[in-house]
Formats: structure tokens, C-alpha cells, sequence
């Protein structure tokens, strides 16, 4: 069940960092919650949990640079009854503990929220080591796990509280960068409904996290040609809101997704399951092609992993019903856009050797 | 779950069981006690890896006189009745693949029916090869990939102290678990966090799935090992009471205890003592029968 959503106007658009936001609401859950402990891997400045530390020492266990024992001391702490916050980069948070979190976390349903931070090319100057770009898929296929990927500080804080308030385990990712407030003030968060942050019947653009932000100003340029396009921030990517996808599919009858994530496994994949399964339409899925990430200044990243409304753009154009094709290509504005976009697909020379 | 009303609830042992006497070491009678049920709970290990056509006897052999100390020798305070009683001690066996001698003992110790170990393996079982905290009522953690059920006790024994509860949390590592890197992991934290409520127990039968542990990794002197990450170490002969239990029960006011017991792979079965082929594998008919008349036979412990 989605609903709607009045973005913040533009002009209101603070820059904030969602994992402060992730600390600052981890610390008023602490104050709420005497059984709410929380864990990092020597990262506890950088992912948001240094004033839960200062707050609540007891409370704070820093594993050093440890991350199957971030998690294996998680699940051992939620079997005695505590709420649980571990938390990290997301590439240490995922990739490197990957089977603890599987074994020790997911296979028991314990109590274990793991909030990551740095997820996706967005992290800069660190390069490949440090972009994760695997980890929704591979925490989307953990069963018992829900996944979160939430756009802005408001929707983080939302996000963590209703992690924390719920039974059993979560991932939420965020980056490190900064990004604007989108959400208003007064937004609920609803765990596994998409939120319709603007209607159009045209065609549907999916999109989560940091790439909201573009979706939506894919959607303007496309408004302002007379395309009308559904834009769905989709923040929760397990359980996915079947529901909205496929109405989203049977309304505008193209669906385009875009993460700052890898095309595999992801937001997606996600999508295009459910419409296959149920509402074959056209699925165009903005992310990175199956491609590591490299060092540069953000800007300069996300033109170079296609992570822009310009593949938003074309993504629509390739999706989109016949008759809204013909419009978008009409438009000598949109193509001229379009031309500039990153081919919307994995790219065989990276295999070379 | 509320506690349970009253004095803490004793060790529970089997109903009206005696417990083995710490400070003045095991009596005889004691012991003859102990050697029984652990001649029970090999007879039954043997049987379940028979009849599910695989499992875990070697591991789970050279692991029963300390198990047996544990549930039955006065060491683990637990109330079978009320397996989720806050204060009760916790044991983690985190070489996750000796079940049989877990489950066997979780059935003694009256968790489940004992009839239950018939069903070892099978579809419509709640005891997997590998045990599951929400399958199996008395076991702890959910364990079978190695490295993990350690990082876990150490985070139970952090939450326990926590909440200031009496509980000790025990766990048990294999030798071949020691090659993992998250036990070292573990083994620095466990220090630095100052757990004076974990004991670790490793089993050391010196047999891995590819052979000798000093052959596949040689794991040199593990007392100096663990006494360089902060430990207190105790060495026992992990076959004998007299021994184990004063080194499950010792207490540090400042750090965890590891207990290495020195065990034998197989222990109580002449042709699995020290076979690495029996770590995973089950016994033919032939070596099934032959393995009972030697449980019956023997004499482990004293």
C-alpha cells in the first residue's frame, strides 16, 4: 500500500548527513530504551554510534577492527534479551561478516539492527575497497532479513527507530555524503510502502536513497515536456511493496528503477521480479553496471557510473509505453539530454584484462 | 519469562542427582555416576549417527566427559523446565557439528523426550545436523559454521554482566575451530572487555576433517597463545573429572578462563580414537555393533 507524499520545496532543502542523524536518533532511543546496546568495529566516529558511546559507555562495545566478532557479539547480546545496533561501513558491514550475519544473525531472527553507513560510489576519494555496491543484494537474500534504503536524515531517522522498535533483523544503508532534506516534516514512515512523492501516469520511476533526489528531477524535465512520471521513493527494498509496483506497473505501463547500488540484486531486481511475476511491463534499471567503483570527487562519479537524471531520462525513454515514447522523443530537450546518458548496461570491456 | 520464585533454582542435574563436590574433587561414587551416563550418551551418540546415516562421533566422543561435567557434574546452573530461566548459565558449543553429544545430553538432562533422538537428521526433526537456538529448547545458539558460536557466548557474557545477573556463559571450541580468525578476534575482545563470567572450553583432540591439526595447521603451544591474549588457561586432561570439573568451576576476578582438555578423537571406540575418517562419517553395521560392546566395555573418566 503506497500513499503520497509532498516533497519539501526546494528552496527548503538543507544539506545534512544521515548517519549524524542515524547517531543523534540512536542516542534518543537510548534514553528510551534501557535495552537498547549498541556496537562498532573501530569506525564509531565516522557511522554515527560516538555520542551513543559517550552517552551510554556501558552500553557500547567497540570490537576494534573485527567485524565477524561485530557480529557474533550482536547475536550473542540479542539472545539475552537486548535490542541491538551494530554498525559500520557498509562494505565491513556486509561483505567481510557476511556469514556470521547469515548464521549467528539472520538463521535465528535475533534482534540485530545493522545500520552501514558509506554505501556506494558516493564515498569518493577511498575508491573500489571502500564503494559497496553488493550489499543490498546480498542482505536481500538473507531470509528473516528486511532491507532498508532511506533518502534523506528525516527518512533515516524514521527508518532506525522503527528498525529498532520492531522484532528481528534489519540492514539499513546510507552514504556518507551529504543530502538534501526531501521528506517533510510531518512524513510518516511506513515499513514496506513505497511513498508517492509525485503522480503521473506516463511512467513509473523507482528509486531509493541517494538517487531519489534525481528521480525526481528527472521527472520535472520530463513534466515540463508533458510527460507525467510516477516517481515512488521504494525505501524499503525487502519486504518490496508488491502492491505499488504492480499498480505502478498496470498505470503507467513502463517502470524505471535507480539505486546507487549495482543493477544485480538490488532495488531493481526487486522490481523487475515482481512485475514479471505478475505485470509484465518494460523495466530500465539505473545503477551501476556490474562495474567497482574508483576514486574521484562525487560529482565526477556519479556522471561516471551513469548515476544522474540523464540516465533516469533515457531509462524512461527505453521503458516507457509506445505512446510516451513518441513524446519523449519529440521533445528535442529530452533527446538532447538522453544523448548524453551512460549506456544502461554492463560493460564487456571491463572484463578485459 | 519471569524468575522462578525463591532461592535460585540448584544446578538441576537429573532429579535428586548428587553434584559433584568442587573443592574436595569427585568422589568415587561420583564419578561411577558420571561414567554411566556418559556410557548413555555414547551409546546414544553411536546410534544417531547410525541410524541418520551421517553425523559427528569422533568430535562428539572426544567432547562427552567435559559435556557430562558440565550438565551433570554440578558445573551448569540450568532448569530444564524453564530452559529460557534469565539467570541460568549458558553453554555455547560453538564446534557446532557435535550435536549428538548435545542433543543426547539436552534429553538426559529432560529438555526434550529422549525418543526425540530417534528423529536426528530427518525431515520432521527439531534436531538438525547442526543445532538451532529456535528449534531445539536448551540449545543456546544457533552454531555449525565455525568461528561464530565463540563471538557469540563472548556477547552474551557482556549482555548477562550487563543486566548484573549471576550467569556464567560456557563455550566449547574445537582445535580445527581455532584456525578461524574470528576466534582471535574473539580471544582479544573477551580480554579487553575484562569477562570474568566466560569459560571457554577447547577441545583439544589434535584431529581435524583433512587430518592432524599440526599437519593441516600447526596450531604450536595454544596455553602460550591464549596467555598471550589475556586469558587465564587451565590444561586438564579432558577425559578425566577429577580434573575437569575444578577447572570449569575456577574463577578469575578480572578475565575469562580457556580450559584446553586434552581430549581423544573417537574417545571410548577403539578403531575411531584418533581416525579422522570418524569425524564426519557414520559406522557400518558391523562397526555400529562393535562400537556398543566397547561403550559397555569401558571405563572413561576416572
Amino acid at each position: 500500500m503506497s500513499y503520497s507524499v509532498a516533497v519539501t520545496p526546494r528552496s527548503g532543502w538543507k544539506m545534512k548527513r544521515c548517519r549524524e542523524a542515524f547517531g543523534d536518533e540512536l542516542v534518543r532511543l537510548g534514553r528510551e530504551m534501557p535495552n537498547l546496546v549498541a556496537l562498532n568495529a573501530d569506525v564509531s566516529s565516522s557511522s554515527g554510534t560516538r555520542k551513543f558511546e559517550a552517552e551510554f559507555p556501558n552500553r557500547f562495545w567497540n570490537t576494534g577492527v573485527a567485524e565477524d566478532n561485530l557480529m557474533a557479539m550482536s547475536a550473542g547480546l540479542a539472545a539475552t534479551g537486548k535490542v541491538v545496533v551494530a554498525s559500520t561501513f557498509s562494505v565491513f558491514a556486509t561483505a567481510q561478516p557476511y556469514n556470521t550475519i547469515r548464521q549467528s544473525i539472520a538463521y535465528p531472527a535475533l534482534n540485530v539492527k545493522i545500520f552501514a553507513s558509506h554505501a556506494g560510489v558516493t564515498v569518493g576519494g577511498d575508491g573500489a575497497t571502500h564503494q559497496m555496491l553488493e550489499d543490498v543484494s546480498l542482505m536481500r537474500g538473507l531470509p528473516n532479513m528486511r532491507v532498508i534504503v532511506p533518502a534523506d536524515d528525516l527518512e533515516t531517522r524514521l527508518a532506525v527507530r522503527t528498525a529498532v522498535k520492531q522484532d528481528g533483523p534489519f540492514y539499513l544503508r546510507v552514504g556518507r555524503s551529504e543530502v538534501p532534506t526531501l521528506m517533510p516534516e510531518d512524513y510518516e514512515f511506513r515499513l514496506g510502502e513505497a511513498v508517492e512523492l509525485q503522480g503521473g501516469s506516463d511512467v513509473t520511476i523507482c528509486a531509493n536513497g541517494q538517487m531519489v533526489v534525481p528521480a525526481l528531477e528527472a521527472a520535472d524535465l520530463l513534466r515540463h515536456e508533458g510527460v507525467e512520471a510516477r516517481v515512488l521513493n521504494v525505501h524499503t527494498v525487502k519486504p518490496i511493496d508488491r502492491e505499488a509496483v504492480e499498480r505502478a506497473a498496470a498505470d503507467t505501463g513502463g517502470i524505471v528503477t535507480a539505486e546507487e547500488h549495482s543493477v544485480y540484486g538490488g532495488l531493481g531486481s526487486a522490481v523487475a521480479e515482481v512485475v514479471c511475476e505478475t505485470t509484465p511491463v518494460k523495466v530500465a534499471r539505473v545503477g551501476t553496471q556490474d562495474v567497482f567503483g574508483r576514486s574521484g570527487e562525487i560529482p565526477d562519479l556519479l556522471e561516471f557510473y551513469g548515476l544522474t537524471q540523464k540516465e533516469i531520462l533515457a531509462a524512461s525513454l527505453q521503458a516507457a509505453r509506445p505512446d510516451v515514447q513518441a513524446r519523449i522523443r519529440k521533445s528535442s530537450t529530452l533527446m538532447a539530454v538522453i544523448e548524453k546518458a551512460r549506456p544502461l548496461r554492463p560493460v564487456p570491456e571491463q572484463y578485459a584484462a | 519469562m519471569p524468575s522462578p520464585a525463591g532461592p535460585p533454582a540448584p544446578a538441576a542435574g537429573r532429579e535428586g542427582a548428587p553434584t559433584l563436590s568442587t573443592s574436595t574433587g569427585a568422589s568415587q561414587a561420583e564419578v561411577g555416576r558420571l561414567k554411566e551416563l556418559a556410557r548413555e550418551l555414547r551409546r546414544d551418540i553411536v546410534t544417531m549417527v547410525f541410524e541418520a546415516g551421517s553425523g559427528h562421533i569422533g568430535g562428539s566422543f572426544s567432547a562427552t566427559e567435559v559435556i557430562v561435567s558440565l550438565y551433570f557434574g554440578g558445573v551448569l546452573r540450568y532448569d530444564a523446565r524453564k530452559p529460557k530461566w534469565p539467570d541460568r548459565d549458558r553453554f555455547v558449543l560453538s564446534k557446532g557439528h557435535a550435536t549428538p553429544i548435545l542433543y543426547s545430553t539436552l534429553a538426559h538432562a529432560g529438555y526434550f523426550p529422549h525418543d526425540d533422538l530417534k528423529s536426528f537428521r530427518r525431515i520432521d526433526s527439531h534436531l538438525q545436523g547442526h543445532g538451532h537456538m529456535r528449534y531445539t529448547p536448551g540449545v543456546e545458539m544457533t552454531t555449525g559454521s565455525l568461528g561464530q558460536g565463540f563471538g557469540a557466548a563472548i556477547g552474551m557474557a557482556a549482555g548477562l554482566r550487563l543486566d548484573g545477573r549471576p550467569s556464567h556463559v560456557y563455550v566449547m571450541l574445537g582445535d580445527g575451530e581455532a584456525d578461524e580468525g574470528a576466534i582471535w578476534e574473539g580471544a582479544m575482545a573477551a580480554a579487553h572487555y575484562k569477562l570474568s563470567n566466560l569459560t571457554a572450553v577447547l577441545d583439544r583432540n589434535g584431529i581435524q576433517m583433512d587430518g592432524e591439526t599440526e599437519e593441516v595447521m600447526a596450531h604450536g603451544d595454544l596455553a602460550a597463545k591464549w596467555r598471550a591474549f589475556g586469558w587465564h588457561v587451565i590444561e586438564v586432561d579432558g577425559h578425566r573429572y577429577a580434573e575437569i570439573v575444578p577447572a570449569l568451576t575456577h574463577r578469575e576476578k578480572e578475565r575469562p578462563v580457556m580450559v584446553i582438555a586434552k581430549t581423544v578423537k573417537g574417545k571410548g571406540v577403539s578403531f575411531m580414537e584418533g581416525n579422522p575418517s570418524f569425524h564426519g562419517k557414520p559406522p557400518t553395521k558391523e562397526q555400529y555393533d562393535q562400537a556398543l560392546k566397547e561403550i559397555e566395555a569401558g571405563d572413561i573418566g576416572g
